[in-house]
């Protein structure tokens, strides 16, 4: 598993833009909003922390795709299935692979975009948090809906349409355990539901996925 | 005799919900080979895909143990962006074990061992396919062209190493339009055309 995870990073480094994609798309999106908005330092206060989770979130779709299109297309999907590695690890390390590019250096910089939607100070801790607590969810529901797509030729749209509706409960409990402390308040029940969806859909999608999977490469 | 790696009794084969093969009845012992013959279409990929155990049989049994197979697809799963050597490391890693640098000797790939698979010709991508059948050291080899844009000296040296592994007492079942001069038998699966018309729906349920 650990094997796969590595070379999953290695090819996102060769390929080059692997961690980049999702984080030069977050950077434009927070960048652009104070734009869109206006820069009343309030108004961008009171929307930063739902700004924030959806352009970590959008950031994450976007290289849903390439999940598993790549290996599918090369025929390693084939030989992954017939290696010695039950699909559902297979999953499961591809979801990690994908947090590690996405979701982990989402969580990190989203401070200093934070910064420029004038997120209350008190906020940042719970930001990255609540960041890294929930997008592994994101990347676990995104496995999912690109095993169900996979070997669709343009299986993105689909992917996206499958994956959004899920996506909804962690960015609400994301979104509101940050607007919680930017408002001061305690926010120890949307971490722990957030933390609930991550551990929830890390137990049950692998073997969604694994199901999904064989289905597709029939 | 010692136990087959392969049987087959009656095996039926679908691709894409229709019925491409039917009653498919194949024995196959350690130090076996035996080729796939068929025209295009005739089903050579879905048997071996129904073996390799990527698609459900739709009747009929088979025997194997599925991690006695190393299968060889059309496409050759190299990633570009990865060394010849690296590509290998990788399936090496998965399979536990390490012969990455013998794999890559058998097959003539020792000095484009540290160059990146997209500049590699198709025949010697091919060369790195086959490496990969060595590296996992698996005994029943399941082969779908492994000869496929290789030059005639690869597709000796590769029958070469078909023979030592058969004699060392793998099996293969190979796919393949090319005489690779190996004592095989032959499967002609045109000879399992589906028969009756109503056999074309038979797999409703297909998902």
């Amino acid at each position: 598993m650990i094997r796969l995870v590595l070379r999953d990073l290695r090819l996102a480094v060769r390929a080059g833009g692997g961690f980049g994609l999702a984080l030069a798309f977050f950077l434009i999106a927070c960048v652009l909003v104070p734009f869109g908005v206006g820069p009343e330092s309030g108004r961008l206060a009171s929307i930063a922390p739902g700004m924030l989770w959806v352009g970590a979130l959008l950031a994450c779709l976007l290289s849903l795709d390439r999940i598993f299109a790549t290996d599918f297309e090369d025929g390693s999907l084939d030989l992954l299935a017939t290696a010695p590695l039950p699909l559902e690890a297979l999953a499961l390390s591809k979801s990690a692979a994908h947090w590690l590019t996405t979701g982990l250096p989402l969580s990190l910089v989203a401070p200093i975009l934070a910064l420029l939607l004038n997120l209350p100070s008190a906020a940042y801790g719970s930001l990255v948090l609540s960041l890294l607590v929930g997008t592994p969810a994101l990347s676990m529901i995104g496995t999912f809906g690109a095993s169900l797509t996979v070997g669709l030729k343009r299986g993105g749209l689909l992917l996206s349409l499958l994956v959004l509706p899920l996506y909804v409960p962690t960015l609400i409990f994301g979104a509101e355990a940050v607007s919680r402390a930017a408002a001061g308040q305690g926010n120890v029940t949307p971490l722990l539901l957030l933390a609930l969806v991550t551990l929830g859909s890390l137990a049950v999608l692998p073997f969604a996925c694994a199901m999904a999977l064989r289905g597709n490469l029939r | 005799m010692t136990a087959p790696l392969l049987t087959l009794t009656g095996l039926h084969c679908s691709r894409g919900g229709v019925p491409v093969l039917e009653d498919v009845s194949l024995t196959l012992h350690p130090g076996e080979a035996v080729v796939v013959r068929g025209p295009n279409g005739s089903g050579k990929t879905t048997l071996l895909r129904t073996i390799a155990g990527l698609q459900p049989a739709t009747g009929g049994g088979m025997v194997r143990d599925g991690d006695a197979i190393a299968y060889l697809p059309h496409a050759n799963g190299v990633k570009g962006t990865l060394s010849a050597a690296e590509n290998l490391a990788f399936w090496a890693g998965l399979h536990g074990v390490d012969r990455v640098d013998a794999a890559l000797d058998a097959l003539a790939l020792g000095k484009l061992r540290s160059r990146r698979a997209q500049t590699l010709s198709a025949g010697q991508k091919r060369r790195l396919a086959l490496a990969r059948l060595l590296v996992t050291g698996r005994p029943f080899w399941l082969l779908d062209e492994p000869t496929d844009s290789l030059d005639e000296a690869s597709v000796r040296l590769f029958a070469d190493l078909a023979r030592a592994h058969l004699a060392s007492g793998g099996a293969a079942l190979i796919a393949s339009h090319v005489d690779l001069g190996l004592d095989a038998r032959v499967l002609d699966v045109s000879a399992f055309r589906p028969t009756g018309t109503d056999a074309r729906f038979a797999d409703e349920a297909f998902l």
